[in-house]
């Protein structure tokens, strides 16, 4: 029933670990990095090379597996579709039979590359709200969009627009929970039926939802407009991003990580 | 209905560096026709502690026994799949009212909000109808009810309007039991006053069982007859209200405060004066001063003989009997 309460993404988890220390201009930039280069894997090496990456990262962050983990829950149904579909709708070497449905083996392993892609590109990005608080989040984000302001790209209203977004996935969560319960002490039942029935069954939860939501944005609007928020021009801030020997040493590994990846993809001898 | 807890214990996010004890090893028993109010600092655990008595949290161990049937079967800790507890009847005989409960509201029209409960019970239409009206009414939205209020969208009410309707979407399940979580809250004078009546006219004349959450300790005074005090997770008082009221000392050491009259008998009582400190009411606690003044006066009159010497006396007495008149 708390499921909404799991997800991970969003979250920031405050600490003093290397990867919460690196520049949210570096982090980005891995994250991105890592987004390209994990679509062009293609071997097991490939893949090898990437988990050990994630591993590193998750290591050296001293962000608690357990809640890594437990923010994938919620996606293990979609991951599990994922890896069926592909294992029997790839032609190929038949690896079994089941009715008129065939598995092959190129199936398998195209599912299990799927769903890796899928499970690393989700720790990946909940490392990167884990580790990063959002206001540096915003200020990175900010950073790299300031270059394309010149064609038009309004930087500074894009990333106040994803930090708000991603401060009010947990709240919208919360409010997802309680208003499901609410809604179950008045008899409702969101688990059983047919999947009409079942989708049926949501509106009780989303019209509240929207409307809290709504309701939410308003407030925020209002809370900023009372403190004379105005766009980004010749806003100064606080803090002002800092980049050192550490930024210099991941960037430097990722950069390795993305020759080597990208590499195997030509490499002869895959 | 009555309610039991043996040995609650409810952590969320078990496993994280965040895991937290919200209710540490509770046991409790609420009989059948109570009313008992729930006190506690913020975070104390008792939003968590009340959506344990209809089920809709599962303890993470320990046992809830409603009407004396174990909710999650013999071994709670356990995931065993045994014999289960139909917690939609549950739900329906103990009827939660969440904080804030307007934000739920979702349907077109109140009365179809309001049916909500009913349609899932999966009643025959005249029934609803029947069930709806009542609810409306207890919540006293009835008189311009079914056709007034009734075809007009939730949204556009007044937020203590909304929450009436809220109640009224609980009420038309007919629990026999009502757990309200910080029912006031958020509400002016007149709509609190109205809500408390009502509240206090489920219990008396309807026989309801009362469960209160509360901050508000005037409201518990007025509604009931027993208050439970949370502390982290655990049980640090449970009495009648009026001894554990009549003890604001401690009250305060938990950031809690007892009701105004009950700050007024000991503010009184501190300076001398002979009156009784476990009155909750203004009422009684007027009553309580005069009778004391009086025993002053009588007194005063009958030393005067004696002393009348002693006018600086006399005028203070009169400035005291003053400001309390007004
Ligand atoms: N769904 C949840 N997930 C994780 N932690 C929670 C959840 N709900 C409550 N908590 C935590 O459990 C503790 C007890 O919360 P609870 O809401 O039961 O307290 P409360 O006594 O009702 O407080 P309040 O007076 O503020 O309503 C708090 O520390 C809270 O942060
Ligand atoms: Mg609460």
């Amino acid at each position: 029933m708390s499921m909404f309460r799991d997800i991970t993404i969003g979250q920031y988890l405050s600490g003093s670990s290397v990867v919460h220390r690196l520049d949210p201009r570096t982090k980005i930039t891995i994250v991105g990095v890592f987004m390209v280069v994990l679509f062009t894997a293609a071997s097991a090496t490939a893949y090898g090379v990437l988990i050990a990456f994630t591993a590193l990262a998750v290591a050296l962050a001293h962000v608690p597996t357990g809640m890594l983990f437990r923010g994938l829950r919620p996606i293990l149904f979609l991951l599990l579709l994922t890896f069926v579909l592909q294992l029997f709708l790839t032609r190929g070497r038949v690896l079994f039979e089941l009715g008129p449905l065939v598995a092959t083996w190129e199936g398998l392993r195209l599912g299990v590359f799927m769903v890796l892609r899928l499970l690393l590109l989700l720790v990946v990005a909940s490392l990167l709200t884990l580790t990063t608080s959002p206001v540096s989040l915003t200020d990175g984000l900010e950073a790299i969009l300031a270059p394309f302001g010149v064609v038009g790209v309004p930087a500074h209203e894009l990333a106040m627009m994803m930090t708000i977004a991603l401060r009010f996935i947990p709240t919208l969560m919360e409010e997802a929970d309680k208003i499901m319960k609410a809604q179950m002490a008045r008899g409702a039942d969101f688990e059983t039926g047919n999947p009409l029935r079942r989708v049926r069954s949501l509106v009780p939860l989303l019209v509240p939802l929207f409307v809290s939501a709504f309701r939410r944005a308003d407030e925020l609007a209002t809370a900023m407009e009372s403190r004379c928020y105005r766009g980004g021009t010749k806003r100064t801030r606080l803090n002002r991003l800092k980049a050192g020997a550490l930024d210099a040493l991941a960037a430097a590994a990722t950069a390795v990580m993305a020759l080597v990846v990208i590499g195997l993809r030509w490499w002869p001898f895959r | 209905m009555s309610i039991e807890t043996r040995d609650l214990t409810h952590v969320y996010m078990s496993g994280t560096p965040r895991a937290i004890a919200a209710v540490d090893g509770i046991s409790l028993r609420i009989e059948d026709g109570e009313a008992v109010g729930i006190v506690g600092p913020t975070g104390s655990g008792k939003s968590t502690l009340v959506q344990h008595f209809n089920g809709l949290l599962r303890p993470t161990s320990g046992h809830v026994l409603v009407d004396d049937t174990d909710l999650w079967g013999a071994g709670a800790a356990g995931r065993g799949r045994g014999r289960r507890v139909d917690l939609r009847g549950v739900r329906r005989k103990v009827g939660l009212i969440f904080q804030f409960p307007e934000h739920q509201l979702f349907e077109e029209t109140v009365l179809a909000d309001v049916s909500f409960g009913p349609r899932n019970l999966g009643l025959p239409a005249a029934e609803i109808k029947d069930r709806v009206a009542e609810a409306l009414r207890i919540v006293g939205l009835g008189a311009d009810g079914a056709e007034g209020i009734g075809r007009r969208s939730p949204f556009g009410l007044s937020g203590g309007q909304m929450r009436r309707v809220a109640i009224a979407g609980v009420l038309a399940m007919r629990p026999s039991t009502l757990v309200l979580d910080e029912p006031t809250a958020g509400l002016d004078p007149r709509g609190r006053a109205g809500l408390l009546d009502t509240l206090a006219d489920l219990h008396h004349k309807l026989g309801l069982t009362l469960v209160v959450v509360s901050h508000n300790m005037e409201d518990l005074a007025f509604l009931v007859d027993r208050v439970i005090v949370l502390d982290k997770g655990k049980i640090v008082g449970d009495g009648p209200t009026r001894e554990v009221f009549s003890r604001p000392d401690r009250l305060r050491s938990l950031g809690l405060d007892a009701p105004p009259v009950v700050g007024l008998m000991h503010a009184l009582a501190a300076r001398g004066a002979k009156v009784r400190t476990d009155l909750l009411y203004p009422e009684e606690a007027v009553a309580e001063i005069m009778r004391w003044l009086g025993t002053r006066a009588k007194g005063r009159r009958g030393r005067r003989p004696s002393g009348g010497a002693r006018g600086k006396d006399g005028a203070g007495e009169g400035g005291d009997g003053a400001s309390v008149h007004v």
